[in-house]
């Protein structure tokens, strides 16, 4: 009976692990492809038989280098043009987020709970009906052609990050607040002493998100930027192609630059990561 | 994304009671903490009014004009959203978006539950694995684009594997307009990981004590996959069914690396976002462009009644349990 149960135990879990390896190798092989390509001489074959999936002859380290400062698509002008705009969007979020966060966790005004309903409903916009109306305001005030439509937004709040730290705060214990407001701190001090440094966890997840998604954002530069030496990596990426006959060691080299970022984030922040992306999907 | 999130927040709850404290020093602590709050979120207050809801107004009156930056605005009524259903491109968006939807909504729905359900086993290393597969889902959609134009040339990597297997006569990919769609659904399989994070933190929440009683039941685990499992996650099923449907309105970037900025070789890859972007911005057709999202908020909004009205039917709800 048992030795029936650890055979049967013993074949579906290694089958799991089978399935487990066999999907690991789909999403890494791809990548291993990539890092082949990069690393190849100019004009040699890429798409060769059968596919070679991770380098083994050739190591061509100095592609990255010139994928970076090739003068045609000036790729580190452009992830320092990425650099600036990330910067200022992560440094708008946390400053707006947490002040306002704050506010609807702690702070009772008049039209609290029916504020905080309209941020709920904000998230809700499809954001498809704002392209229009926001370029045209951005256009009038003379902003089209520069970073500010990318970056001024930011800095007034983001109802999903405004809602991750109003809940995050409830969870905390008000005694230190209270005993700061007897010891004569005002709302400020309290939130600048005590709350800024008790959320750090959930500016980290702010901070995380903030940074991918405007590093990884192709519709808004798309939509302001005008010259090239103003453009993003997206941009630059995803313009470079639609180019006839590039150099693909080099597209292929560019291509992990832009990735990089979002990879290193990811194993240093991997928990904060999938915490923050399940946290869209279920309850709390 | 944004969409579900608000569907399952909780509803906020009433303040807390306000402490007894002497009625003269209440009304002027109170009122400093009143005027307080206002003035902390008032970076949202005004982002809100400016950067929202002013546009979602302008947004109604633009779509009932003819706009461009050329020309000063002037009014047409409805045209715009005639002028729509008359149009060869939007039909062609419509379909290719909705072709989206129907191979990829549920091929995604079920592809992620079952990553999920093997990667909430309780395996030595299971946590390497599911760095690996989650990986994806930090990767920008221009960069993965990029990758899988070359990987999905009719020479390139993915058809060499097609063959590998067998297939001897693997499909065009991107250079048929067949196969495009196909191929961004192909995309989105790999980066399915994505999904699956959504279904594992639903798994984890099922509790365990669950699965101990159907075992000693005698349940085996087929049946305790339905008879548990599956009911237990519908509300995780329901969020990103309406995910999936309003992510294939918003597919931007995948479509324009791969098919270029007019969505392919016979608008094969002109997808709703992209067709709304090009008549906006490329054409500089504002009121068009403004009817376009109209008529997507509107579709969204019906999709979301309904999907949620029919929902108590097939949506398991804690609440009803524990009164």
């Amino acid at each position: 009976m048992t030795s029936v149960r650890l055979v049967r135990k013993t074949v579906s879990t290694s089958a799991a692990y089978v399935l487990l390896l066999a999907l690991s190798f789909t999403i890494l092989l791809p990548l291993g492809w990539m890092l082949t390509v990069a690393l190849k001489p100019d004009f040699a074959p890429v798409f060769t038989q059968p596919t070679q999936w991770f380098p083994t002859g050739d190591w061509h380290w100095e592609n990255f280098g010139r994928a970076l400062t090739d003068p045609s698509r000036p790729f580190l002008r452009y992830t320092m043009n990425t650099l600036v705009i990330v910067a200022l969007n992560i440094v708008g979020t946390i400053i707006s987020c947490s002040l306002v966060g704050y506010a609807f966790a702690r702070l009772r005004f008049r039209g609290r709970e029916f504020l905080f309903g309209i941020l709920i409903v904000t998230l809700l916009i499809p954001w498809h009906v704002l392209l229009i109306p926001q370029f045209l305001m951005y256009f009038k005030l003379g902003w089209y052609g520069t970073i500010l439509p990318l970056v001024v937004p930011a800095f007034f709040g983001n109802a999903f990050y405004i809602f991750l730290i109003r809940q995050y705060i409830r969870t905390l214990p008000r005694e230190l607040e209270l005993a700061a407001t007897v010891d004569g701190c005002n709302h400020f001090q309290v939130f600048w002493h005590i709350i800024l440094p008790l959320i750090r966890p959930v500016l980290a997840v702010c901070v995380v998100f903030s940074f991918l998604s405007s590093w990884n954002d192709l519709l808004g530069p798309l939509i302001y930027l005008l010259r090239n030496e103003d453009y993003t990596v997206a941009i630059g990426m995803a313009n470079m192609v639609s180019r006839a006959n590039p150099k693909l060691n080099l597209l292929m080299a560019a291509n992990l630059i832009m990735m990089i970022p979002a990879i290193v984030l990811y194993f240093v922040a991997q928990d904060k990561l999938v915490g923050g992306i399940a946290s869209v999907g279920i309850k709390g | 994304m944004t969409a579900g999130v608000a569907a399952t927040v909780p509803p906020a709850s009433p303040p807390p009671a306000a402490r007894p404290e002497p009625r003269r020093r209440r009304t002027a602590s109170q009122r400093r903490e009143a005027r307080a709050g206002l003035l902390f979120a008032s970076p949202w207050l005004i982002g809100m009014l400016t950067f929202t809801v002013g546009p979602i107004v302008a947004s109604v009156v633009i779509s009932l004009t003819d706009w461009s930056l050329a020309s000063p605005p002037t009014f047409v009524g409805v045209d715009n959203y005639a002028d729509m259903f008359a149009s060869r491109d939007f039909r062609n968006s419509v379909t290719v978006t909705l072709t989206y939807v129907l191979i990829g909504v549920p091929l995604f729905q079920v592809a992620g539950l079952a990553l999920a359900l093997l990667l909430n086993l309780k395996l030595p290393g299971i946590r390497i694995f599911r760095t690996i597969m989650f990986l994806p889902a930090v990767l920008s959609g221009v960069a993965v684009a990029v990758l899988w134009v070359q990987l999905l040339r009719p020479e390139g990597a993915v058809n060499n594997t097609l063959r590998f297997f067998g297939i001897d006569d693997p499909p065009g990919w991107l250079a048929s307009p067949d196969w495009a769609v196909p191929a961004v659904v192909l995309i989105g399989l790999w980066s399915i990981g994505t999904g699956a994070i959504i279904y594992l933190a639903g798994l984890q929440n099922v509790p365990p004590e669950l699965y101990e009683v159907a075992r000693i039941d005698g349940a085996g685990p087929v049946r305790a996959f339905f008879s548990i499992t599956l009911p237990m996650i519908t509300p995780t099923l329901l969020f990103t069914l309406l995910n999936g449907i309003i992510g294939a309105f918003q597919v931007f970037d995948i479509a324009y690396v791969l098919g270029g900025s007019r969505g392919g070789s016979g608008g094969s890859l002109s997808f709703y976002l992209l067709y709304l972007w090009n008549e906006g911005f490329r054409n500089g057709r504002f009121g068009y462009a403004s009817a376009l999202a109209w008529v997507f908020v509107l579709v969204a909004a019906v999709l979301i009644v309904t999907i949620l009205k029919t929902s108590n039917r097939w949506v398991h709800d804690e609440s009803e349990e524990k009164p």
